[in-house]
């Protein structure tokens, strides 16, 4: 018998976690699904024995967040971490596994909280083991206390860059170098938003202390980095990179990158949930009304699955998202002096998001690889020359490209390199980037064996 | 601005999935100017659900003209596949050992020799050769069969392609012979004017004197508008595939077949659902369990996708290949088996559409068929 | 590549194999991280051209970080915690079926 919830969260960053509590608060029946064994998602993501010395090197907001987790755990929500949801359909049913077996729930209102990734770089020689992104990296340090035993060099830019290095900074770990890829030409396009950024001091002094430390701990920041190149036989050895008209190697065995990050649609985007290219933040979203609901009736999406807008603003979406289910499902309570209090914190938040996202808007040449030979799918090692290559003999989208390539075909299905195939698309068909269609993820929406798939509570019902 | 001449063909084939790829393929020997408008990324392209078999064993029970038709096809792929890899460096992996039908219990066994005998029969001089094993033969073939197989049946005649690596190769090898390819020019109407067919897409109107209507389930629509009647049942097929794995099937089953890059992949699901391509808990779960059941050793081989795709099907199953009588010049077609008939559609046909007589070999595969009389 | 910060506090620990090589480390890490501190940058070859891969994105999105664990393959090491005996392998190209 599978179990009846009127709501169902898919993810336990800060949107799912606050969603569930706030709609368990108005009365809803609540369950919350999600991959990873401790709830807090990517940005809270907690070790099981967190010691003194990585809280802090971690700082503040992440204290925080281990408040929020704390509330989340004694709220009345039927949690099931380690859960692998696989497959939604349009009426609710949703299929997951958990340690292999294989479970399903019926939920009158799906609410997907899936966060966001990291935007793939892909520059030559990023799939080098000792290449990894600069999230990966903060992630060791946080479940773990990891921090590079070599100078790691970070290449590219946004807030989460300066972070890490600063954290590192303060766990005493050596930095070789920053390397920003960011076109200064940006401030441009952002300072007209600079009055929303300014508004928001706490954010602007966090900031300004990370840039700080690292200056006074000497730091090496290179600006106007262009042509990043990852070297090594078999590992990362070094980074090469063009600055101030001249080409520099740094040897080093870890080369962390960030250009930012991006929804993480691949469940919105399977469940045919309509979607809008944000051109700012270079990838789609769905299209949703103000409180989180999508086109489809019984589906929602809060946090940064529904655009990036970081930690903070994922609660207050959360919380709006809640509401936007319970009133779907017929419910009137609502707790009117926090949805006006999440509404003002939004506003505040969408002023520094407009800065933030127009300052840190990654250059084209780390988005979309010059050189033919630069790996565009990671997992089936297609080169952008061949996706370009497909693209000219008549591939207009994702679908018809992999159909041509098998690009997209191993196991991350897509999710990786399908920003890097749409743009090469677009470059080689001179289209906008919103013109080509976003691609369209199947299920299982992550690898299940066959075995799992067979089990008897996901068979068909009718003969 | 674009040149006039830009927007006209001797002839236009509407459609570019497999069925309208190979066609056109095949009329650049036949005509100088030869022009193919697709749909855009999204079409529902039953390309994308073929798996990839170039099938003779369970083709045309009932209908041996059929099974000869399939036959042509099957024969002429080996050079076919030849020709495109020439052609165009694209190997569409074919290959041509023969293949299974499993059998799960005596009853189907017994069914599918009754089955395989009727084809015998059937294929007169022409000869049918097929062999039917049980189980422990059967592990001779593929040691990994489960105990819970019964048997199968074998024909020499089977075989598989790439579909989506075929496809490529049609495209390719269709541009280099001066074919002219545009996509996200999906035809919305068609009209007959002076002995000339005008096209309307979103792009703006496409004219020639000859057109072929292959835009699989979408045919009907666009038939009508030239004096086509096509019946059509869309049937939903869902496909799953896996990670890659070392090779370790050596034939591929009506089924199951394992790709040259290592992928698994199965399917035949059959659901009367129209124009629908959502995909199915219950169904990609039963495609998994008759996998399993065939072949346990696969239980821990993870699926990596899957997808539901529109089989083109007429009410008998056969392909319809139609001339028009009000409009002369137009031609329309369906037909569920894009791969195998791929090598006879880029052969065999680029005469008819370019005025020749029909071919004997599909005479009795047009839509009169169906019709009531 | 990595290394721990020191701790003055107690931890509880697991010890796995990473390779054939034990390595101990505290309760409630994943194998990707286990790999990190066993020092192998590489837990995998491509079933492609066996070129060597190693953790990328460490939260699930990338699979550069499959491994095999406990003999079956395509392990997610990122998503995978670590217990006590539990065995980390490098798998190299497509995996053979019942090997």
């Amino acid at each position: 018998m599978s179990a009846q919830w009127d709501l169902a969260v898919i993810g336990a960053g800060p949107a799912g976690m606050t969603a569930a509590m706030t709609a368990a608060r108005l009365g809803l029946k609540v369950g919350l699904l999600d991959e990873q064994p401790r709830p807090g998602g990517q940005i809270y993501r907690n070790p099981a024995q967190p010691t003194p010395e990585v809280l802090e090197a971690l700082g503040e907001d992440y204290a925080h967040g281990m408040k929020l987790i704390e509330r989340f755990r004694a709220a009345d929500i039927d949690y099931r971490p380690g859960a692998t949801v696989w497959d939604v359909t349009a009426d609710g049913e949703i299929a997951f596994l958990r340690d292999g077996v294989a479970g399903e729930i019926r939920a009158r209102h799906v609410l997907l909280a899936t966060g966001a990734i990291e935007r793939p770089v892909p520059v030559p020689g990023w799939t080098l083991p000792g290449a990894m992104t600069v999230g990966a990296a903060q992630i060791l340090l946080k479940t773990g206390g990891y921090v590079p035993d070599h100078p790691a060099v970070l290449v590219g830019g946004g807030p989460l860059l300066y972070l890490v290095a600063w954290q590192y900074l303060k766990a005493g770990a050596q930095i070789g170098a920053i390397l920003e890829t960011v076109p200064r030409s940006n401030l441009w396009s952002a300072l007209p938003h600079a009055p929303g950024m300014l508004r928001q001091g706490r954010l602007l002094a966090k900031g300004r202390r990370w840039l700080r430390d690292l200056r006074a701990a000497r730091v090496r920041r290179i600006r106007g980095v262009t042509d990043v190149r990852i070297e090594g036989d078999g590992a990362a050895e070094a980074v090469s990179f063009q600055a101030r008209g001249r080409r520099q190697t740094i040897q080093t065995p870890l080369v962390l990158l960030h250009e930012g990050v991006i929804p993480n649609t691949h469940v919105s985007l399977a469940l045919g949930l309509e979607h809008g290219w944000n051109d700012v933040q270079q990838w789609w979203q769905p299209r949703l009304d103000e409180w989180g609901r999508a086109d489809k009736t019984g589906f929602s999406v809060a946090g940064d699955g529904a655009g990036i807008w970081g930690a903070e603003a994922a609660e207050h979406l959360g919380l709006l998202a809640a509401h936007g289910a319970a009133m779907a499902l017929g419910g009137d309570s609502l707790d009117q002096t926090g949805v006006a209090e999440a509404r003002t914190a939004l506003n505040a938040a969408a002023g520094a998001r407009a800065f933030l996202d127009r300052f840190y808007r990654p250059a084209r040449s780390q988005r979309v690889p010059a050189a033919d030979d630069t790996i565009a799918c990671r997992c089936e090692e297609v080169t952008a020359g061949q996706v370009r290559h497909a693209a000219r003999l008549g591939a207009l989208g994702l679908t018809q490209a992999k159909a041509y390539t098998r690009c997209g075909m191993g196991p991350c299905q897509g999710r990786l390199c399908a920003p890097t195939v749409s743009a090469l698309i677009a470059e080689t068909r001179g289209l906008d980037d919103a013109d080509v269609p976003a691609y369209r993820p199947r299920p299982p929406f992550k690898p299940v064996t066959l075995g799992a798939l067979a089990a008897p509570a996901f068979r068909a019902k009718a003969g | 601005m674009t040149d006039i001449r830009d927007r006209q063909a001797d002839i236009i084939v509407v459609g570019g999935g497999l069925v309208g790829s190979a066609i056109a393929y095949g009329l650049t020997r036949h005509a100088p100017r030869v022009m193919l408008l697709d749909e855009g990324d999204r079409a529902f392209r039953a390309t994308r659900g073929n798996f990839g078999l170039v099938w003779v064993q369970s083709k045309g029970d009932g209908a041996p003209h059929y099974t000869h038709w399939t036959r042509n096809s099957q024969e002429r792929w080996t050079d076919f596949a030849a020709e495109l890899k020439a052609r165009t460096g694209v190997d569409t992996h074919h290959e041509n050992d023969g293949g299974l039908t499993l059998c799960l219990s005596e009853a189907e066994f017994l069914d599918r020799r009754a089955l395989m005998e009727r084809h015998r029969r059937d294929a007169g001089n022409r000869g049918f050769e097929y062999k039917m094993l049980r189980l422990p033969e059967l592990r001779e073939l593929v040691p990994e069969a489960g105990d819970s197989v019964y048997g199968a049946s074998f024909t020499p005649y089977d075989g598989c392609a790439n579909p989506l690596f075929t496809l490529r190769a049609v495209h390719e090898g269709f541009d280099q012979l001066g074919g002219i390819y545009r996509p996200d020019h999906a035809v919305v109407a068609i009209e007959h004017k002076d002995g000339i067919f005008r096209l309307e897409t979103r792009h703006g109107t496409y004219e020639a004197p000859r057109v072929v209507i292959a835009a699989g389930n979408m045919t009907p629509g666009l038939a009508r508008q030239v004096g086509l009647e096509i019946p059509l049942n869309p049937q939903r097929g869902e496909i799953l595939v896996t990670e890659r794995i070392a090779p370790f099937m050596r034939l591929p089953t009506q089924n199951m077949r394992q790709t040259v890059e290592g992928s698994i992949i199965m399917g035949d699901s059959k659901e009367d659902v129209g124009f629908d391509t959502a995909t199915d808990t219950g169904v990609i779960s039963d495609i998994a369990a008759r996998a399993v059941t065939a072949f346990p050793i696969l239980r821990d081989v993870p699926v990596v996708r899957a997808w539901a795709a529109l089989r083109v099907l007429s009410p008998d199953g056969l392909p319809i290949y139609a001339e028009s009588q009000t409009c002369p010049g137009a031609f329309a077609t369906i037909c569920h088996s894009g791969v195998t008939l791929a090598a006879a559609h880029a052969n065999e046909l680029g005469g008819w559409l370019m005025g020749a007589d029909r071919p004997e070999a599909i005479a009795k595969l047009g839509p009169e068929r169906f019709h009531v009389s | 590549m990595f290394r721990r910060l020191e701790t003055a506090g107690r931890v509880e620990t697991v010890t796995v194999s990473v390779g054939g090589k034990p390595v101990t480390l505290p309760r409630g890490e994943t194998a990707a991280a286990a790999l990190v501190a066993a020092g192998e940058a590489v837990g995998r070859t491509t079933p492609v051209t066996g070129a060597p891969r190693g953790p990328y994105c460490m939260m699930g999105v990338c699979f550069d970080c499959l491994v095999m664990i406990d003999g079956a393959p395509n392990r997610q090491a990122c998503m995978i915690e670590i217990r006590e005996g539990m065995r980390i392998d490098r798998q190299d190209g497509a995996r053979r079926l019942g090997g």
